[in-house]
């Protein structure tokens, strides 16, 4: 038994909307496999939870009109990585995401979990911020898209209204971020599986037509600071520039300027950011040769 | 304390179609032991990590105890119990985990079985790397590791009819 006060089970969004409303205090439970942990650990002890698991028609990838890559926020990890329009347009999320806990946590958690907790480690943040992802509000005046970036207010906050009834319905990956780019991820963890990252890495680049330059190069990280965060200095630095090893190397250098790590019992600040210098050049090596450049 | 609140679920265990009166604040690992007496699904940490509560949903594996039993309304959910045949007859999953002496205790053997299920179900071929990444989700506090994958890896074999691989031999 989980010590809950009440469970309220939204059918559809109006629904989940509408008792988000009449129990402002109520917490949203997706997949469960953040809260239920919290709930067993006292932490949520006695709360109610409002219930969107079945929400079906917040599952799945779409392209829209626009087309925009489209994820429902009830997506789980397992269903993005083998979902055919995520490997085509976005490998790297479903590889990102394949590095989640466990196979059974990857059928169970979703995507909109993963970026409601506003955790700075989850394995799907950092890519999202480096594809430029906008996430999808819907509330009882209707949907609201914010760029990711924005979405995350300060650790374990996001930009959700209660009092608006506000949830998470999708996450959208536009077309001008995923046209012609490729990405990579490393996670920097001290097991392979049922770990949380020390540092997410996630590049992405898009070469020029004749693969000699950057035309535009985005990279995102997990656990260098309380929210994830882009590299701007580094992306501005390398931009137009030349593909070559040294301009790859100058460049991890460059993501110091940029993040600030700390230490935890995970790992020291110096070490977090050794790591950082290595997995942005390690990371940007792999997406030129998945972009089709040399080195 | 606030009302107890009861939900009527119907879903489908082990084939047959049941329909049961739970608590809200049950967990699918609850329903499964408490109601239904299926004792394969073991309650380990009941935080997620250890993979000994887990069952196939519509044939994906879920650990039970990080799971809302009203969720499983209209689901199909197997457990260990489940896999046995008309005349109380093991799997094959279940016989090569004998053979190979992958129990020692056998704490967390029903969950790994489901998770194997699960992997053989795809009918496809795995490597080593594979394998060892789809098993992950899983704690044996007797760490059988090795027989617990050997076992898996044969039965695998076996069922793509690889008859000739020399991993059967070892
Ligand atoms: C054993 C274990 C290992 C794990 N390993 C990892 C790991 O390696 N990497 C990693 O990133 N995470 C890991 N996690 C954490 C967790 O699985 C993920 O964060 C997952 O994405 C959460 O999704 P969920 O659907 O289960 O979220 P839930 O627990 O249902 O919800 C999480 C939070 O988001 C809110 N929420 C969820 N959906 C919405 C929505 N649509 N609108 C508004 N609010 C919403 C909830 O209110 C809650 O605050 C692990 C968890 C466990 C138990
Ligand atoms: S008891 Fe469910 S994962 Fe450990
Ligand atoms: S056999 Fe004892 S825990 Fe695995």
């Amino acid at each position: 038994m989980y010590d809950m006060s009440a469970l309220y089970e939204a059918q559809s969004v109006q629904d989940a909307i509408e008792l988000r409303l009449a129990h402002p205090d109520a917490q949203i439970i997706a997949g469960g496999t953040d809260v239920l942990v919290q709930m067993r650990e006292g932490k949520r002890a006695g709360k109610a939870l409002i219930s969107i698991q079945k929400i079906d028609s917040m599952r799945g990838v779409s392209l829209d009109e626009e087309e925009n890559l489209r994820i429902g926020s009830l997506t789980s990890f397992t269903h993005i990585t083998n979902d055919p329009l995520i490997q085509r347009y976005i490998n790297v999320l479903g590889e990102a995401v394949d590095m989640v806990g466990g196979p059974q946590i990857r059928n169970a958690g979703t995507i909109g979990g993963n970026t409601c907790n506003g955790v700075t480690s989850a394995d799907s943040a950092s890519t999202l911020h480096a594809w430029d992802a906008l996430i999808e509000i819907t509330g009882k005046n209707g949907i609201r898209r914010v760029p990711i970036h924005d979405f995350y207010l300060k650790a374990g906050t996001v930009d959700l209204k209660v009092e608006e009834g506000e949830i998470q319905t999708a996450i959208l990956i536009p077309k001008a971020s995923y046209d012609r780019t490729f990405g990579h991820y490393i996670k920097y963890a001290m097991r392979n599986a049922m770990d949380i990252a020390t540092l997410g890495t996630s590049v992405n680049a898009r070469l020029s037509p004749d693969k000699k330059t950057f035309e535009r190069v985005r990279i995102a990280f997990g656990v260098a600071g309380p929210v994830p965060l882009r590299a701007t200095r580094a992306e501005a630095f390398i931009n137009d520039k030349e593909v070559t090893l040294s301009n790859i190397e100058a460049f991890g250098k460059m993501v110091l300027e940029d993040i600030n790590p700390r230490d935890s019992w995970r790992a020291s600040k110096a070490f977090r950011q050794h790591i950082a210098v290595e997995s942005a050049k390690r990371c940007l090596m792999e997406s030129v040769t998945l972009a089709g450049g040399e080195l | 304390m606030a009302k107890k609140q009861y939900q009527l679920v119907s879903c489908t265990i082990n084939g047959k179609a049941v329909e049961q009166m739970v608590d809200v604040r049950a967990s699918l690992t609850d329903l499964l032991r408490n109601d239904f007496r299926l004792t394969s699904v073991k309650k380990g940490c009941e935080v997620g990590e250890c993979g000994a509560c887990n069952v196939l949903i519509d044939g994906e594996c879920f650990n039970s105890c990080l799971y809302l039993a009203v969720w499983a309304e209209g689901k199909h959910i197997t457990t260990l119990e489940g896999l046995m045949g008309p005349n109380g007859e093991l799997s094959d999953i279940q016989q090569a985990f004998m053979d190979e002496t992958a129990i020692q205790c056998g704490f967390c053997i029903p969950g790994f079985i489901m998770t194997a299920v699960e992997i053989l179900n795809r009918n496809r071929y795995y490597t080593d790397e594979e394998l060892r990444k789809l098993l992950s989700g899983h704690l044996c506090r007797c760490t059988g590791y090795e027989n617990i994958f050997k076992a898996v890896k044969k039965t695998m074999l076996r069922r793509l009819g690889r008859l000739d691989d020399p991993f059967l031999t070892t």
